[in-house]
């Protein structure tokens, strides 16, 4: 055996791990990019125009409102409790405590968030009825819970413990050092914040932001369980596509959907990672 | 200590610093307990100790960075102890990573007079400056990341003295770096000190240093100043056991305190102050006054010999079991060995002899 | 920092705590409260909390769950452990690509998966049935970011190339080096990379009801339609369970890691 050979054929103890990739992953990949060009198994760029209807750009529209949204909400709220977890001890109980629930809580989706709201502020949820007999006020309302409004409240529930993860890092890489110096050399609060503070938190701030949206926007199972009627998002409507009677025939139109799923978290994580390559430089 | 030949006491700029009686305890712990030192207009003094001895915490104090219990600071004759921290026009360089990250060199050294308000062009120039004082003027436009230990620290003290501050505080700047740069940096600091003229209070856990750059060197420990004097001082005349093991190399050696003199290995000697008047105890020997002799019949043997360039150094034993360091010029260590026979003496100075045991 | 900002920061972390503290706890607590009401009536019921067991389709779909995550769990490590072993030792080269690839379904949203997946669906329940136990190959792949971090965690803790070396210079094979020289010091990690795997399979949706299989979650979400209140008490459950593999996989992630650097 030539040199050369015996060099690679180590490289084929990767070949069942590569060859189950290829199976399960890049495959599936490539089903839905070649697919979005196709009609009925021939090449077509039907599907791909069929993106600019707006029966397409409503839900393409409502999924970036909502992404935006939850990203925004929960950047700002889980930046302040990421804030006043760092300010404490560093061993204390706390920062253990709000990491770990942190970790939990982001992972906590799906089915099993949409029924936590569901009893709190469902028809009969445990929060509508007391309100409802103590106050006398219908928090309920038509049903504001199962559309775009309830999927922002609910969302936000997992997009604050993920920001917490993600960005808590950063601000435990800003050194007491630099806010000594900065009072030293005559900084007030305001001003430490101004001019060293927030120039080096804001690109690890906004990439983290960037982060919650790829994450409200890929995500599929709290709405399936919490909207019953209609298809306001993206992720339903391609459910729609898929396993709708009325759009039989329709499985590209999937493809073609799922295509511009992957061209926008692709350019939101394109944008993550070259925010974040600045501020590990910075916060290391 | 290193002198700039050109200046002299007189015309140095500089105010008085004082330390009034500074006390600062955690729960049990008194990490300052009744700290005064007055710093002379001009003067570069440092706080010698080992680490946990509150130093450090009183120069935090005098920064502004930390709260004493009581006791007062006090600048050229005002009381600045309830002055906040960015307001005491002092200017402080720390230990590491100070430097403001996404600035650069020059942004960093102007940072403290754009926040006074000074215009573009004076702050440039004032920039320029201060980075030439600490060598360092073609390095204006990069960044922290890309400077080594050295240039970032000269960089955080052209920073620090930018703002014309009227106290200069240097908490163990040098303890981050490696051996050969902290002794070049050490140098340059004063130089830079003594060219300004700033009053300088300079913390330390390494005596080699605070020897080195000090007017005046203060040992603390416990939160306590034990001694205050000038480096000489210091190591000549030690005032208690702490100072005299804590600054150079220390022999401990029996011996008998009679008649106001003490007999060390049967020499007779002046007593220091703080010394016991009479009975057994310890004599603290430095290495350089032990004198030793080769000679056949000698009562002490030589244990190991480490030549280190101009000096060497004995480790001896005694035929009684003491054992002792020497310390002569190398040529007069030239033939012993290890396992030489020698004599041992020490030399006519004052030792300070302390309790046996 | 001065006590008039220290008493400030306090306050304000006071606030933070207690505000986002009671948004986060009220819902848990309500489902408590909701799925052991009586309905028209006073006190407490376990009659929701019982379906557990004695409604058939979610025992069926609990030990369905139970069942992948379990197969999840084995094939993943059969598949991951030696894959990343075998790249520290012979072929450093393909780390990155190995990372990578790894790291790659946490930007393809399982959503696209799915989509993609049907026709291979198609083959693999031509083969193998109509089992829900399937999804195990789809499972494996969404749960790769986060066994590789585990797992790769732990590889770095040890230094894998010494004592491969030092096992092969006693005389062992490749194989005793893999399951008996290494896995035995990754215990942690391996463990950390199954809790987040089950806990992950648990909670999984997506897959099982776009291909129209049966687990947990979608039985869950069924029976909301139908009784709510046992859909409550079954989604307490299992955020219950998964939570406490989390916290587990959690401190397990610190512990060791402690020990070894005294």
């Amino acid at each position: 055996m030539t040199s050369r050979a015996r060099r690679l054929l180590p490289a084929l103890g990767l070949v069942p791990f590569l060859g189950y990739l290829a199976i399960f992953l890049v495959i599936p990949t490539i089903v839905v990019v070649v697919g979005a060009f196709q009609d009925q198994g021939a090449p077509s760029l039907t599907n791909i125009r069929a993106l600019a209807t707006d029966a397409a750009t409503g839900p393409l529209w409502n999924s970036l409102l909502l992404s935006a949204s939850t990203a925004v909400i929960g950047a700002v709220f889980g930046g302040l409790l990421a804030y006043a977890v760092v300010t404490g001890s560093p061993q204390g109980m706390v920062r253990r405590t709000v990491t770990s629930i942190s970790g939990v809580l982001a992972q906590f989706g799906g089915v099993t968030l949409a029924f936590a709201f569901i009893a709190t502020l469902g028809f009969s949820g445990v929060v509508t009825e007391a309100l409802r007999s103590s106050f006398g006020i219908d928090i309920f309302g038509s049903g504001w819970l199962f559309g775009l409004p309830g999927l922002v409240l609910v969302y936000t529930y997992f997009q604050i413990p993920l920001m917490v993860i993600v960005f808590l890092p950063a601000l435990e890489g800003l050194r007491p050092q630099w806010r000594e110096a900065a009072a030293n050399l005559g900084a007030s609060t305001w001003q430490f914040w101004r001019h060293v503070g927030m120039p080096l938190l804001t690109p690890a701030f906004l990439g983290s932001t960037l982060l919650l949206f790829a994450n409200a926007f890929a995500s599929f199972a709290t709405a399936a369980a919490l909207v019953s009627q209609g298809n306001p998002i993206q992720p339903l409507f391609i459910r729609a596509a898929l396993t709708s009677e009325i759009l039989l025939g329709r499985q590209n139109l999937a493809y073609a959907l799922a295509l511009e799923m992957i061209v926008v978290v692709a350019l939101v994580m394109l944008g993550y990672a070259l925010l974040v390559r600045r501020t590990s430089r910075w916060l290391r | 200590m290193t002198h700039v030949a050109t200046r002299d006491a007189e015309t140095r700029l500089g105010v008085e610093l004082r330390l009034e009686d500074l006390r600062r305890s955690y729960g049990d712990l008194y990490a300052l307990d009744g700290l005064s030192l007055t710093l002379a207009p001009g003067e570069l003094v440092a706080l010698l100790g080992p680490s946990g001895c509150g130093k450090t915490t009183a120069l935090r104090i005098v920064a502004g960075l930390d709260e004493a219990d009581s006791g007062r600071v006090v600048v050229d004759g005002r009381d600045i102890s309830a002055v906040p921290a960015n307001k005491r026009d002092m200017g402080m360089v720390f230990q590491a990573y100070s430097l403001f990250p996404h600035m650069t060199t020059q942004q960093n050294v102007e940072f403290g007079l754009k926040l006074r308000g000074d215009d573009r062009g004076k702050r440039a120039a004032r920039a320029k400056e201060m980075l030439e004082l600490v060598g360092l003027s073609q390095y204006a436009g990069r960044y922290a990341h890309q400077l080594s230990g050295g240039q970032q620290q000269r960089v955080a003290l052209a920073r620090a003295l930018a703002i014309e501050p009227a106290v200069l505080l240097l908490d163990e700047p040098l303890s981050a770096l490696d051996a050969k740069v902290r002794a070049q940096l050490r140098d340059e600091i004063r130089r830079v000190q003594l060219e300004v003229g700033t009053t300088t209070l300079f913390v330390t856990h390494d005596q080699e240093e605070a020897l080195a750059i000090a007017d005046r060197v203060g040992v603390m420990s416990h939160g306590r100043l034990e001694q205050v004097a000038a480096p000489s001082e210091l190591y000549a005349r030690p005032v208690s056991r702490t100072v005299a093991e804590f600054v150079g190399l220390m022999n401990r050696l029996p011996a008998r305190v009679v008649d106001g003199r003490a007999v060390v290995l049967g020499a007779s000697l002046g007593l220091l102050e703080g010394s016991i008047s009479s009975g057994e105890g310890t004599a603290l020997v430095r290495p350089e006054s032990v004198e030793v002799h080769a000679a056949e019949r000698g009562d002490a043997r030589v244990v190991t010999v480490s030549f280190l360039g101009p000096i060497t150094r004995l480790r001896l034993a005694t035929s009684r079991g003491d054992e002792l360091v020497a310390q002569l010029a190398s040529a007069a260590a030239a033939g012993l060995e290890p396992g030489s026979a020698v004599e041992v003496g020490v030399a006519e100075t004052p030792v300070l002899v302390i309790d046996a045991g | 920092m001065s006590v008039q900002r220290r008493g400030r920061l306090q306050a304000f972390r006071i606030t933070v705590f207690v505000a986002l503290g009671l948004f986060f706890v009220v819902p848990l607590l309500s489902m408590l409260d909701f799925s052991t009401r009586v309905i028209g009536g006073d006190g407490r019921t376990w009659v929701n909390w019982q379906a557990l067991w004695t409604d058939e389709n979610l025992r069926g779909a609990i030990i369905t769950s139970l069942l992948l995550a379990l197969f999840t769990v084995v094939l993943m490590l059969v598949l991951l452990l030696p894959t990343m072993i075998w790249v520290r030792l012979r072929v450093p080269q393909a780390s990155r690509l190995v990372e990578f690839l790894c790291l790659l379904p946490l930007t393809v949203p399982a959503l696209v998966i799915v989509v993609g997946i049907a026709p291979v669906y198609a083959w693999v329940t031509y083969f193998l049935g109509d089992s829900a136990l399937t999804l195990t190959f789809a499972y494996v792949v969404l749960v790769l970011p986060y066994a590789y971090r585990a797992l790769d965690a732990g590889l770095s803790a040890i230094d894998v190339q010494t004592l491969a070396e030092a096992a092969r210079s006693l005389g062992s094979g490749w194989g005793t080096v893999v399951t008996r020289i290494i896995a035995p010091n990754l215990t942690s990690a391996i463990l950390s990379a199954a809790f987040i795997s089950v806990a992950l399979v648990l909670g999984e949706y997506t897959f099982a009801s776009l291909l129209n299989f049966e687990n947990l979650q979608v039985v869950i979400a069924l029976l909301g339609k139908s009784d709510a209140g046992a859909a409550v008490a079954a989604s307490l459950a299992s955020l219950v369970f998964a939570s406490l593999l989390l916290i587990a996989f959690s401190f397990l992630g610190r512990g060791p890691r402690r020990s070894k650097e005294g």
